[in-house]
This record gives C-alpha cells, sequence and structure tokens, in this order.
C-alpha cells in the first residue's frame, strides 16, 4: 500500500513524535525553522537506511501534536 | 488518493497555544474526534478549567463555558441538570480535579452526575510554573518539591480515580495514557465509552489520563512520555478501574 | 421567598444548609419537583453556587440562598457570575458576625454586599425588604431585574425576616416557556456557530474594555433601579435612616415619636446598591438632623456620609452581634437627641 503524509510546517513545534513513530523512517526534524522558531519536521528527501516508503498508516498523524499531518492513501 | 488522516471538524483551525509535545494538544484532538465521530456537535457543552487548558475554548468547536479552580464538575451538574439530553463534559488537570477541586468531582461522583470528567494527569502544575501537584510523584522534583516529593513532607500522589470508583455514583472510570499510539487510542476508546454511558444516563464517568509536560519535567518531548510510561504508570496503573456495564454484561453470561 | 421565586419563573435552586435560612431549600426541596423543577443539595456552598453558574450558562431562571458565613464561601462564585455576566438571585440571610458568629439577626455584610463581595471590579443588585410581602416581592422581581442585567441579584435580609411569618399576596405565577430567550446561552451548537463563555481575558487592554463595559451597565442599573421608601419625611426635623429589619423597628420608634409630638420621619433604602443617594441628599435640603440605625457597628453610615457630603448632622446607633433593640430603645434614643441637639 502506497501512502503519502503532507506536513504543515507552520504549526509544527519540532517535538519529534512523528519520527519516533514512524515505522518506516520516513520522516525527519529538517534544518529550517518556521515562523514560531522551531526547527519542523519534514518527509525525507534522500531514503533513510530503513525506509520502505509511506504505507499511510497514520501512526505519525495520530502522535502528532499539533494535528498539523494530513494522510493520504492509495485507493485500492 | 484518499484522505484518511486530518483535522476533525470539532477543532477549531487555531494552533495550539501549548509547548511542544504537550499531552493537551493530544487529547484535545482526540476528544474532538471523538464528538465529531458521534455526531455530537450540537449536543456536546464543554467546561475548560483553570490550567493551561484555560483557553480550550479557543480550540473545541462547541459550546463551552468556562469554571473557576476545581469547580467545574460543580458547574458541569449545574449545566446538566438544566439539559438533561446534552453531552456535558469537563476538561480539568491534575491540580484542578485532584486538589482545589477534589470535594467537587467526589460529589458529583457519588451523586451519579451523568457527566463526564477528562482528568490530564501529569504530576505537575504546568500554568503556574511547574509547582508539586497532588499527583507528582515520590521522589519526583519540582519548584515546590525540592530535592524530591518527600511522603513524610508532602504527602503521597493521590490516586484520586481509584477513590472515585468506591463512590456508588460512578458508572465508568478508566486509565490511559496519550504517549503512543497504542496509549492514543486506548484514550478515544475510553473517552467514547464513557460519553456513551453518560448519554445511556448511567451515572458519573471520568477517564484520567497521563499526560507528558515536557516543559515542568524539564525533559525532551520523547523523554517526557517515557518518563510517564516507565515512572508514572507505577504509581498510576493504566486500564479500567470501574465498569458497571462489564459487570452487568458478566452478569447476564451467569 | 422561595414560592415567588417558583411565581417567576426559577426552577433550579442549589444550596447547602445553614441557619438562619434552612426553611427556604426545605421548601424548594418539596415544591421545584411539583414543578418540574430541580433542587440540588450540594456538598458545599462553593459547590452550590457554582451549580448556580452552570445552570445560568445553561439560560435558567436559577437561585441559591445562605447565611453570612455560607455567603463569605459563595463569593467565589458570585465574582464570576459578576466576571461572566450571568443572572443569578442569591438570598442572604444574614447572622452575627464576624468568623462563625451566631445565628441571630444582624446586618453586617453591608459592606461585603454592597462592594460587591468578591474579587475584581464588579457590582451585584442589592435589595433589602423589610416584610414578608417585600420579601416575596423583590424575589419576584429580582429574577427579571437579574436577566435584564444580566448580573448577580443578591437579596440581603436578615435572620429575622428568615424566620418570621406574614401573610402575603403572591404574583401571578409565570409560564417559563414564555420568559425572554437568552440566545447567549449554552444550550449546544444547533443550527448556529458554537459559542463560550468566559471571564478569563489575558490581554489587559481587552480586559480593560471589558471592565468599563461592565461600569457602563452598572451606571445604567444606577439610573434605573434605585428603590426606596419615604414614611413621614415631609416635615421631620430628623430623619431616621434604616434598612431591612432595622428599618422596621425604626418605623415603629417614629410612630412613638410622633406620639411624643417629635417631627420623625424614616428613610429606607430598598436598594442598597445601587444606594439612593440622590433622594437623601435631596432630603438633606430641608432635614438638618439624620440618625443612621443599623445592626451592625456602622456600615451603611458610610454611605451616607457619601451621599450627604457633610451638608447635615448624622449620628449613628448600631447594635452588632446579633441584638435586636425594641422600638422605645431607638425612639429613647430620638428624644435624647431633639433634648440634646435643641432640634425643632
Amino acid at each position: 500500500m502506497k501512502g503519502t503524509i503532507k506536513i504543515d510546517s507552520d504549526q509544527c513545534k519540532g517535538c519529534g513524535f512523528c519520527v519516533e513513530a514512524c515505522p518506516n523512517d520516513v520522516i525527519e526534524i529538517g534544518s529550517q525553522r518556521n515562523a514560531m522558531g522551531y526547527f519542523y519536521a519534514v518527509v525525507k528527501k534522500a531514503k533513510g537506511k530503513d525506509d520502505k516508503g509511506c504505507t499511510g498508516c497514520s501512526l505519525c498523524a495520530i502522535m502528532c501534536p499539533e494535528v498539523a499531518i494530513e494522510v493520504y492513501r492509495e485507493k485500492r | 488518493m484518499k484522505k484518511v488522516f486530518g483535522r476533525p471538524k470539532t477543532l477549531k483551525p487555531n494552533p495550539y497555544h501549548y509547548c511542544p509535545g504537550c499531552g493537551h494538544s493530544l487529547l484535545h484532538r482526540v476528544v474532538a474526534e471523538v464528538i465529531e465521530e458521534m455526531g455530537a456537535e450540537e449536543i456536546a457543552i464543554g467546561v475548560p478549567p483553570a490550567g493551561c487548558a484555560v483557553l480550550a475554548y479557543n480550540y473545541f468547536d462547541v459550546d463551552m463555558g468556562e469554571a473557576a479552580h476545581g469547580r467545574g464538575a460543580a458547574l458541569a451538574t449545574g449545566l446538566k441538570r438544566v439539559l438533561p439530553d446534552h453531552l456535558v463534559f469537563t476538561y480539568q488537570g491534575d491540580g484542578d480535579i485532584a486538589a482545589i477541586g477534589t470535594a467537587e468531582t467526589v460529589h458529583a461522583a457519588n451523586r451519579g452526575e451523568k457527566i463526564t470528567c477528562i482528568f490530564v494527569n501529569n504530576a505537575v502544575y504546568g500554568m503556574t510554573g511547574g509547582q508539586m501537584a497532588p499527583t507528582t510523584l515520590l521522589g519526583q522534583t519540582t519548584t515546590t518539591s525540592p530535592g524530591g516529593r518527600v511522603e513524610n513532607r508532602d504527602g503521597f500522589p493521590l490516586n484520586l480515580s481509584e477513590m472515585l470508583a468506591i463512590t456508588r455514583g460512578s458508572a465508568y472510570i478508566e486509565r490511559t495514557s496519550v504517549t503512543s499510539p497504542a496509549g492514543i487510542r486506548a484514550t478515544k476508546k475510553a473517552i467514547r465509552k464513557a460519553f456513551e454511558i453518560q448519554l445511556q444516563g448511567l451515572g458519573f464517568t471520568l477517564v484520567e489520563v497521563l499526560s507528558p509536560c515536557p516543559t515542568n519535567l524539564k525533559m525532551s518531548p520523547l523523554e517526557a512520555c517515557k518518563w510517564v510510561d516507565t515512572e508514572m504508570v507505577n504509581f498510576f496503573p493504566l486500564g479500567v478501574i470501574k465498569d458497571i456495564t462489564a459487570s452487568e454484561e458478566a452478569q447476564d453470561a451467569h | 421567598m422561595a414560592e415567588a421565586a417558583i411565581r417567576a419563573g426559577c426552577r433550579y435552586y442549589f444550596g447547602y444548609p445553614i441557619t438562619p435560612q434552612n426553611e427556604l431549600p426545605e421548601y424548594m426541596s418539596k415544591r421545584l419537583p411539583e414543578v418540574g423543577g430541580i433542587f440540588v443539595q450540594a456538598e458545599s456552598e462553593i459547590a452550590s453556587i457554582n451549580m448556580v453558574i452552570g445552570a445560568s450558562m445553561a439560560g435558567a431562571r436559577v437561585m441559591t440562598s445562605s447565611s453570612s458565613p455560607g455567603i463569605s464561601l459563595k463569593q467565589e462564585g458570585i465574582s464570576y457570575l459578576g466576571g461572566l455576566e450571568l443572572p443569578a438571585v442569591i438570598v442572604n440571610m444574614m447572622r452575627g458576625g464576624p468568623g462563625l458568629g451566631n445565628i441571630a439577626p444582624s446586618q453586617s455584610d453591608y459592606f461585603q454586599a454592597t462592594r460587591g463581595g468578591g474579587h475584581g471590579d464588579y457590582r451585584t443588585i442589592v435589595l433589602a425588604p423589610a416584610s414578608g410581602q417585600e420579601l416575596c416581592d423583590l424575589t419576584y422581581k429580582a429574577f427579571d431585574l437579574a436577566d435584564h442585567y444580566r448580573n448577580p441579584v443578591l437579596i440581603l435580609a436578615d435572620g429575622m425576616m428568615g424566620q418570621m411569618m406574614e401573610p402575603v399576596r403572591f404574583p401571578v405565577l409565570r409560564d417559563v416557556e414564555r420568559l425572554p430567550k437568552k440566545p447567549w446561552a449554552l444550550t449546544g451548537a444547533k443550527g448556529r456557530k458554537s459559542h463560550f463563555i468566559r471571564s478569563l481575558i489575558l490581554d489587559p487592554e481587552q480586559m480593560e474594555e471589558h471592565n468599563w463595559k461592565l461600569m457602563r451597565k452598572y451606571e445604567q442599573i444606577a439610573d434605573s433601579e434605585i428603590r426606596y421608601e419615604s414614611f413621614k419625611t415631609d416635615d421631620a426635623d430628623l430623619v431616621i435612616v434604616a434598612f431591612g429589619t432595622a428599618a422596621r423597628i425604626a418605623k415603629a420608634a417614629v410612630k412613638r415619636a410622633r406620639g411624643e409630638g417629635l417631627k420623625v420621619g424614616l428613610f429606607r433604602p430598598i436598594s442598597l446598591w445601587p444606594y439612593p443617594s440622590k433622594a437623601l441628599r435631596d432630603l438633606a435640603k430641608r432635614v438638618k438632623h439624620f440618625f443612621v440605625f443599623e445592626l451592625n457597628a456602622g456600615q451603611m453610615i458610610e454611605d451616607v456620609h457619601l451621599a450627604l457630603g457633610g451638608e447635615a448632622d448624622v449620628f449613628f446607633y448600631g447594635r452588632p452581634g446579633g441584638v435586636v433593640p425594641n422600638p422605645a430603645e431607638i425612639s429613647r434614643i430620638v428624644s435624647r437627641q431633639f433634648f440634646q441637639k435643641e432640634i425643632g
């Protein structure tokens, strides 16, 4: 199953819960700050070691305190 | 691509004022999701507390009436007695519900008020700057328990949920956490069940949610979650503490 | 009072027992269920006033009652009612204080009642009945005032008023369904946007504006809701100023003194806040001697001084602690005043 996520960088406070929750190592805390001054979470550009790609499992969004992640999944 | 996760409509699009990794943020969304999934937007009335969540009315898109510190259960009693078909819930922290509001909460439970208290336990006073809470763990350092909470000086952490379970008017009490996806799912299920039991008119319901407060625990968000999962649960074990519907089912089985 | 409240459309009562006002909740516990209302005996005064807040938020006509020490506990909630701009009727059957004091009639909560009582810049409308009929009529009126101004109304009486029995003529029973609607109430966001009721305003400038808004409302109340009684003041050389039970005693003393040929009158404030200062000031254009009589150590006298601004001679006599003097005692003091000051 393939999925994708959209992270609202303006709302993200960089807590890192999504990075921890992602089973496929898709997310990281980026090197840019947002308007609030936080380093925000981004989808990794380069594939990580354990990156099997986003499956749309929603664990990151479930753990996101800021409701900053939207999850989309491929229709079967 | 189909959207499978997004902001519930019952949560206003305002960014939270809470710190990074705050349990309130997670729990607000969970409560809003339950209200939306139950289709209870038009009958829900929330009672926010004094404390960090005092601004909860900026986030929940349902009717909200602010209570004084600790008085949520009494105020909710007044609301519910006038509007018996509505879904009335309080949202209270540990200082609010388990210290200054203990009497109001115990008696609302004992009267079997058909309300739901959502009790956010993070073992510390958040908004006032990290003072000792009634639920601060033994040995836990806060700004008013330097060197750690000592039972002879500060008393023990209060297990309010277990106390309330003894009252005959309480129908459903569960303790969960919001430190993991599994914990959040359990919290959502518990709140839904509490709301349903309230609407069935079976009695007082409460869900205690162990929640990370990274700022006042002086930890990173992930460390704070880990602390809840490894330290707090020793004093506040997770699980269903009372469920009168379960015992009825058990009786039916006999 | 309880029956008057029910007739005014009150369907919810939350209270906690305290002497000398228990007859009211006892009556409510029996009568409210008969009219589809709800009575709850709370675990404390603090809980009961917060239940009042909840019921008021839900749009109901709601009432609580207590006596001095209990009213002190309710002050937290009364301040919130003021800040949240919620209507409610609160009865204080005053007893001797401070502290636990006693259970005898007193008027020593005048300052607390007329200055708001709790924290913050706010006022409650304060009505002081002096007879059974007035207890009934003012209670009935209090619900309309509370709703109209979205403000708590305090009925300030005392243990004597709370315990006495007098025949009264009851006002008509209101149809609760036909009371004015409250679009601001919390009733669930059905067919409208959600709204909230709060007293927390973190921004000081916004909070200041909220305070000024409250003050404008209080000015409006002060313009429209002054109530008082003048008894034989037209030709009086000396006027007794008293409220509630003290005024009742004073009225009998006036009659006695008149019998002795002394030209004495009575000015009885019925609304203690707003205080009938202008009426008193107008009276002072002609009357030069005022005698303030209270069942306390001297509280309303400050409002009399403020009203008169030194324009007349003001004499005080008070009996604090629950002592209730008889009319003869007051008329003796009146006679002595006439003699000492060569009045008339």
